[in-house]
């Protein structure tokens, strides 16, 4: 049976940690060609620089060959044609297939379509696996452990689909503790935090982004966007207030990084970036080993 | 008192020989019940009475079906709408068999998914959901992940 990553709990806890170990030799030896002679789609329904330059790169590192369009407008489905014959027309073309869509559960949709592995780079407001993955690579590179860890969320918790993913994928190592920093309109979902308090872990809510961040081993930032709020003078209130500057920093844990799933706005002062604490451009780079760890393993590459 | 009752609804909705009575039909979910069955397309003789009284409902409605008999499978399509439908099987004019319904654990392409950005929403996908709760229904979209609950249920 082909293997797909649609999802991140489509993932066991032993499949994190083997993304892990994998993630870990591309880092040491990047440049590796398993995907010699192999075809993979890329197919990006909606344009994202950043996510599909990271897989090509990655699949470049395997030698693999990469077909498939950057954006919406040079696709055939500008005429109309349906995501159903689009995937199935090309998943016997290719031998994998990576593809980001604007509507939510058409990754799912096209994994049941398609005859080859579907790796989903982002489906709407769903999910974006990779990204989770990457982030516990991130995490354990800079803590050395996933279990017993302090973090911190900081920022839109009510749409942010990567904090939602990351708290899943914690969730399944050892007494983790959540803090969740929003306005009281972003908070985190309740469906989020009954599945931490089914699972007896621990979490905390605050409103304020203060010097409690003194606790964090992790500090994962979201940007606070402007179209959530039906009332702008909400907005105005406290799109100041979840930003991360320098200083907050001072009385901070040696060992925490700050984390963010990029593009940045202004919710972490550029001032940040000089700070050793700051991880958040390593944690992009940590993508291209992560998504060759996940390519190989779904391909059964190693 | 409770024989009285079921005297007087005999006297309004008739009684049939053979076939099976479907008791409980919230009034407002009868139609709905009508179409999921595919009781609008079936030649079988149908009866149907509705805003009867009931204490537990308000108002009921009762469907009776000549000579069909229905599969599990088939009626507990009805759970989502009419949670606590009961059957009665009659064989010549007797009941002899009593069925409740049950929500079964997957919903297959009855019910919309109440996400508008849900890929089953803008192109020709059947509808899966994980039953993830039942009282009050939850229903987990196997495409967007998204929970529709009760209020939010609408039949494809």
């Amino acid at each position: 049976m082909k293997k797909d990553l649609i999802s991140i709990t489509d993932f066991s806890k032993e499949e994190y940690l083997k993304i892990m170990e994998l993630a870990k030799e591309f880092e040491e030896n990047p440049n590796q060609d398993l995907l010699k002679g192999k075809v993979v789609a890329s197919l990006f329904f909606e344009p994202s620089t950043r996510t599909r330059l990271s897989f090509e790169t990655a699949i470049s590192r395997l030698g693999g060959r990469i077909v498939g369009f950057a954006d919406p407008d040079s696709s055939s489905a500008t005429k109309g044609e349906t995501l159903h014959d689009t995937i199935k027309m090309v998943s016997n073309y290719a031998d994998i297939i990576v593809m980001r869509h604007p509507l939510e559960g058409a990754a799912r949709y096209a994994a049941e379509v398609s005859d080859v592995p579907v790796i989903n780079a982002g489906d709407g407001a769903n999910q974006h696996p990779t990204q989770t993955l990457l982030d516990l690579y991130s995490i354990l590179k800079t803590q050395g452990r996933l279990d017993n860890l302090n973090i911190f969320m900081v920022g839109d918790l009510k749409y942010g689909r990567t904090v939602h993913s990351l708290l899943q994928a914690m969730s399944e190592f050892e007494n983790p503790i959540f803090n969740f920093i929003a306005p009281s309109i972003l908070q985190m979902p309740k469906a989020y935090k009954l599945h931490l308090e089914q699972k007896g872990m621990k979490y905390f809510e605050h409103e304020l982004f203060t010097d409690i961040i003194s606790e964090a081993d992790i500090i994962y930032m979201t940007r606070v966007q402007k179209e959530r709020f039906s009332d702008p003078i909400e907005y105005e209130k406290v799109k100041d207030v979840y930003i991360l500057k320098n200083e907050m920093l001072e009385n901070t844990k040696p060992n925490v990084r700050i984390l963010h799933p990029l593009p940045r706005v202004n919710e972490i002062s550029t001032d940040v970036d000089a700070n050793d604490k700051a991880y958040y451009f390593t944690q992009a780079l940590n993508g291209i080993y992560t998504r060759q760890a996940i390519i190989s393993h779904i391909m059964n590459l190693k | 008192m409770a024989n009285d009752q079921k005297k007087k609804l005999k006297l309004k909705v008739s009684a049939i020989k053979e076939g099976t009575v479907i008791d409980h039909i919230p009034a407002k979910s009868l139609f709905k019940v009508i179409t999921i069955l595919g009781l609008d397309k079936i030649e079988n003789q149908i009866t149907f009475g509705t805003n009867l009284e009931s204490g537990k409902l308000g108002a009921k409605a009762i469907i009776k079906v000549s000579n069909k008999f229905f599969e599990n499978d088939e009626i507990n399509k009805i759970a989502l709408i009419a949670p606590h439908a009961k059957l009665n099987i009659i064989r010549d004019y007797v009941v002899v068999e009593k069925k409740v319904v049950e929500i079964p654990k997957t919903i297959l392409g009855i019910v919309k998914c109440f996400n508008p950005k849900c890929i089953t929403n803008n192109e020709y996908v059947n509808t899966c959901f994980k039953v993830v709760n039942s009282e009050p229904i939850e229903l987990k979209c196997r495409y967007c992940e998204k929970i529709t609950i009760e209020n939010q249920i609408r039949m494809v």
